[in-house]
């Protein structure tokens, strides 16, 4: 480590606890306390990145979160890689590895920087002017090179091992910000009573104060009163909560708000089991903004050469870190407060060679003291450029009116061009701003949520301003939040002496402006000479410049930037800033990660999975599962050396031959009961149910209020007011609030209540010509013979001893039994159902086989078959609607003049003229087989499979006018050539029924 | 994420909602009656508003009841809420109450 650019003793730094870091490889040292941005330049680095476009050297040019240039990836090991953070805000801690980025093959080499020399054919809307022929040739020649040349840092590739935390939190008062006005307010609320979050994006509460050597409040030294102010908030730790390193990032409805907090990642050897991050979503009765204000840098010719810094900046590395960002520095200003930086500088051992102040006078409190201190001052004097390549060697500096200029040699510019408020969060809340024409600022003006700005976010300019506005906010919220007004206080500041002025826009220099580069925007590499152009170019609006030339659009949103750039395109367009206008400020403040917002939704807690009772038996059986919905449903389940194909095939064969056992556990149940549950079930589906026996069960066709089919499934009615409603697995919620929905608004004289049971239920289908013999031994109290259980009818008694809801019915087109047990008992069951089906020779089956022998069937799957616009006609499922019924949910929309078009598309089977062909399911189909470019299709293919039953390929399909078609040809056009088929009846097995009855 | 007073369980946060549409379109005690221009009205034209709307959200999460909300679309203050079925509020006194 240089020693010599280390301060003497000031700073918060740990001199006693030094630690080592790489950058780009190479080791330096540093202390506890440091940022890897004042770690570097302690070591004499200030050479940090390369810009966007035209890969210029770059250094940081501030101390905080609005840095735009000094942009870092941080390798933490193990694939924990972050790429694109500020330097300003990385802590060190011993072993940190970091590097630049956008450059190769070295920061100091970098073969890019050619694009600097290119640069007249960058200027602002090259892309667009520039990349337009041959079309094609923008996705894949011209963005891949932009892309790999332009850029930032280089994402992580391995997943990432870290966790992150996620938590809601109420308060009373949110304080943003932890700066005397932020300190202040979270005080004199605390001592209201009121529970108070205090947050803030630097490691340690304090802000300003953090850097402030000089001032007194209440008679002791401003950073005495910071350690007393913290203790005091401590002290309260039952109803403050303080959040250092804490993001505000988001102003959101209702006094929502969202904060990240970094938690972990400036630890050596964090705890493992902490989360890296965690995401705060706090709701606060009241808010507090405190968020600062952003020193503007000055837009001069090459105003971004490595060791240009904001004047602040280096005051704070000195202050607070201990470190001299330059031997001997020039200072460039329009406002009084960069003399204080020249003094604190200047007291720090730099030499400070000149003030170059762009106002006609200078003599103010503070540029006094600076002069009494021996610093030289010009004013009416500019900075109209700088020299030097990977750190700057002199500033050139002119009488404002003349043509005279002086290279003044220095390792160090500071700039300054007064300050900007933070008003981003305000803004957000989507409070109105108001420009002051006096501070040439724009200010908080109406709030449109509970919440109030204090100090310099609001255009205050001293420390007392921020305290005293910080207390009385703090009071007046914690009262709005329903507490007793608290004590008014005062606070007594002495020693700090007041600073004022500003500039905007771009200094006045001697140079050709086309030659130039005088920097707006680092981040994005936006000059002044650009935003002039846009304005030419007739970008009026700064919402049209700001796209144009992507001012303010980097990761940094234009802190630094925006209004400088406003200023220009003002003059340029003539206007006055207020009538140019504002951008929109969008959250978040800061780049947050993925992993923030993500928390603990990843991987297996990214959304429930949902397992049957009998899982763990399949999963045991070796099946294959599939995803539907959030249920794993077994697919099929293969024997040894069996693909799907030859799994599914014997499947099949099986369940036809002898029998099959399905778990159907993932329907969706409810339970409709109460003296009107008949009449809601007329009303909700389209059958008629004031007649079904207790007993007997139904094939019950849901529509919604438009006509079309939502659902369907079968419905058993176990007594007079009680009726067991299955729906499909996708419906199952769907379909519970549509009943809701109907009974709590419109039916609401129904007496009915309605209960979910899907998860109660196990159900275990048992399904082919020996279903009944292998159950017979297992049920108790229930004759299964074929007159006294008829098909379709549902009993209750006991299996196994266990109780049952027995339902015979059939989705395979075979004699069929669906065993319900409590959800508990489904595994055991079915283990004694599978012990006697063995005997047998059954098989298990799983959802691929169950499509194919309903498909055999033509038994429709809602959502398969149907999307939201089929009728029951189409589908030819006339037979299921109660014509009587005065009325049913989605009658009266099937009379609509659309619903009864003759050629509305109706469904339909499709046998292939080549019999071993399986169609593509949502392939179309068409009269011709080469139609011509703009042919509407008559439909499309719903279901296809190969039967090994019928030993040929089988497919439903919903056509137009299909059934009038029966026995057409018509076509399925394929990449390779159209594929012939007939219309047929959309039932291919058994089409009599004869194997249910039995 | 919005702060929604359930009439039924007090205010809570939107994530235990779900929207169910614009309130007071009320199905016909006879929809037979109905002509097709009047009954597609029904299904599928809404207001849409620019400002105040009067609209239908489940407590699904909560109570499971669903309740009728005023809210603005423009800064999304919900300005009432109340029962399923209650008669529509009278809106210069819901804005008074406001404040506006």
């Amino acid at each position: 480590m240089s020693l010599s650019l280390r301060t003497a003793k000031s700073g918060r730094i740990n001199r006693k606890k030094p630690l080592s870091f790489r950058f780009d490889g190479q080791l330096y040292r540093a202390f506890e306390g440091d940022t890897l941005a004042s770690g570097l330049l302690a070591n004499g680095v200030h050479l940090m990145g390369r810009s966007f476009k035209y890969h210029r050297p770059r250094g940081l040019i501030s101390a905080g979160s609005e840095e735009p240039n000094a942009l870092v990836g941080v390798d933490r090991g193990n694939g924990r890689y972050t790429p694109n953070l500020r330097a300003t805000q990385v802590e060190l801690h011993d072993g940190l590895i970091a590097e630049s980025q956008n450059s190769w093959p070295s920061l100091a080499y970098d073969v890019g920087e050619i694009n600097n020399l290119l640069s007249p054919l960058f200027v602002a809307g090259f892309y667009y002017k520039t990349f337009m022929q041959p079309k094609q040739a923008w996705k894949n020649v011209y963005e891949p090179v932009i892309r790999r040349a332009a850029g930032l840092g280089k994402a992580a590739t391995a997943a990432d091992p870290d966790h992150y935390a996620s938590r809601f939190a109420h308060c009373d008062v949110l304080v943003i910000g932890a700066g005397p006005a932020g300190l202040a307010a979270a005080l004199a609320a605390a001592e209201s009573g009121a529970r108070v979050i205090l947050c803030d994006e630097q490691n340690e509460l304090g802000g300003s104060l953090l850097a402030e050597l000089h001032a007194t409040i209440d008679g002791v030294p401003a950073q005495t009163w910071l350690e007393q102010t913290l203790a005091a908030l401590v002290a309260k730790s039952d109803t403050v909560t303080l959040l250092p390193r804490t993001q505000c990032f988001g102003y959101f409805a209702q006094n929502f708000l969202g904060l990240a907090e970094r938690v972990t990642d400036h630890l050596a050897q964090p705890d493992p089991r902490l989360p890296r991050e965690r995401l705060w979503q706090v709701r606060a009765k009241e808010v507090v903004i405190a968020t600062g204000a952003h020193e503007r840098p000055l837009v001069f010719p090459d105003n971004d050469r490595p060791g240009i810094m904001l004047a602040d900046a280096a005051r704070i590395f000195a202050n607070r870190y201990g470190v001299r960002a330059g031997g001997r520095a020039v200072i460039a200003t329009a406002h009084d407060s960069a003399y204080q930086a020249a003094i604190d500088l200047k007291a720090a051992g730099v030499t400070i060679a000149m003030i170059a102040d762009l106002r006609k006078e200078a003599n103010g409190p503070l540029p006094m003291a600076a002069r009494a201190a021996g610093i030289h001052v010009e004013t009416g004097t500019a900075i109209t450029g700088s020299k030097g390549r990977l750190r700057v060697k002199a500033a050139l500096v002119g009488k404002i009116g003349t043509d005279g200029e002086e290279s003044v040699p220095c390792d160090l510019i500071l700039m300054c061009g007064g300050w900007t408020p933070s008003v981003h969060l305000f803004s957000q809340s989507r409070g109105k701003l108001v420009f002051d024409e006096a501070k040439q600022v724009f200010v908080p003006g109406h709030s449109a949520q509970q919440e109030r700005s204090v100090g310099a976010c609001k255009g205050s300019e001293t420390l007392i301003e921020a305290l005293n506005e910080g207390f009385a906010a703090g009071r007046d919220a914690a009262e709005k939040a329903g507490f007793a007004k608290g004590k008014a206080r005062k606070a007594k500041v002495s020693g700090v002496i007041e600073a004022h002025g500003g500039f905007l826009g771009a200094v006045p220099h001697g140079h050709d402006v086309n030659r130039v580069k005088a920097f707006v925007d680092f981040q994005n590499d936006v000059t002044a000479k650009d935003i002039k152009l846009a304005t030419r170019e007739g970008m009026h609006s700064i919402e049209h410049v700001k796209r144009y030339t992507t001012t303010g659009m980097a990761t940094d949103q234009g802190k630094t930037s925006n209004m400088n750039a406003l200023a220009i395109a003002a003059e340029a367009l003539g206007k006055a800033i207020p009538a140019v206008g504002l951008t929109t400020f969008r959250q978040p403040y800061t780049p947050i990660t993925f992993g923030t917002m993500a928390g603990h939704s990843r991987g297996d807690l990214f959304d429930p999975v949902r397992r049957t009772p009998m899982h763990g038996w399949a999963k045991a059986q070796g099946a294959k599962f599939e995803d539907v919905g959030l249920w794993k449903r077994a697919h099929y389940f293969p024997k040894a050396g069996e693909d799907l194909h030859a799994a599914v095939a014997r499947e099949c064969r099986i369940v036809r031959e002898t029998a099959g056992l399905f778990d159907a556990s993932t329907l969706g149940k409810i339970e409709v009961v109460g003296p009107d549950a008949a009449e809601f079930m007329n009303r909700l589906y389209t059958n008629p149910w004031s007649k079904l026996e207790v007993g007997r069960c139904r094939y019950g066709l849901m529509l919604n209020e438009a006509g079309f089919v939502m659902d369907d499934g079968v419905v058993g009615r176990i007594s007079a007011n009680r009726f067991h409603v299955t729906t499909t697995t996708g419906g199952a919620a769907r379909v519970l609030n549509h009943m809701e929905d109907y009974l709590q608004t419109e039916f609401p004289e129904l007496k009915v209540a309605l209960t979910s049971t899907t998860e109660q239920w196990a159900v275990i289908a048992v399904q082919g010509p020996q279903a009944r013999a292998i159950i017979a031994t297992l049920v108790e109290g229930i004759d299964l013979a074929n007159e006294a259980m008829p098909h379709m009818s549902v009993r209750e008694g006991k299996i196994c001893g266990v109780p049952t809801r027995l339902f015979r019915m059939s989705f395979t087109g075979e004699l069929g039994f669906e065993v319900n047990v409590p959800a508990d008992y489904g595994q055991a069951i079915w283990e004694a159902i599978w012990a006697e089906g063995e005997k047998h020779g059954a098989v298990a089956y799983g959802t691929e086989a169950m499509h194919v022998l309903r498909a055999e069937k033509g038994y429709i799957i809602v959502g398969q078959e149907t999307d939201g616009t089929v009728t029951p006609h189409d589908l030819g499922l006339d037979w299921a609607i109660g014509k009587a019924k005065p009325d049913f949910v989605g009658k009266r929309s099937l009379t609509r003049v659309d619903l009864v078009k003759p050629d509305r598309q109706q469904l339909v089977g499709l046998l292939t003229v080549d019999s071993q062909i399986v169609l593509e399911e949502g392939a179309q189909v068409t009269l011709a087989a080469n139609p011509p470019p703009g042919t509407s299709a008559l439909g499309h293919v719903t279901s296809a499979y190969h039967s090994a039953t019928l030993g040929h390929s089988i497919a439903l399909a919903m056509v137009a006018s299909g059934r009038a078609r029966i026995g057409e040809v018509l076509h399925v056009p394929m990449p390779n050539g159209a594929i012939a088929v007939r219309v047929c009846e959309p039932i291919f097995y058994d089409k009599d029924g004869s194997r249910l009855n039995v | 994420m919005l702060l929604i007073p359930c009439p039924h369980c007090g205010p809570r946060p939107e994530i235990e909602f779900r929207y169910a549409g614009e309130a007071h379109v009320a199905r016909a005690a006879d929809p037979g009656a109905v002509n097709d221009q009047d009954w597609a009205e029904y299904l599928y034209f809404r207001s849409n508003p620019k400002g105040i709307h009067f609209e239908r959200w489940r407590h699904v999460s909560g109570c499971a009841r669903f309740f009728n909300c005023v809210r603005d679309t423009v800064s999304d203050k919900i300005l009432t809420t109340y029962p399923a079925g209650e008669k529509k509020p009278d809106l210069g006194t819901l804005m008074k109450e406001a404040g506006r």
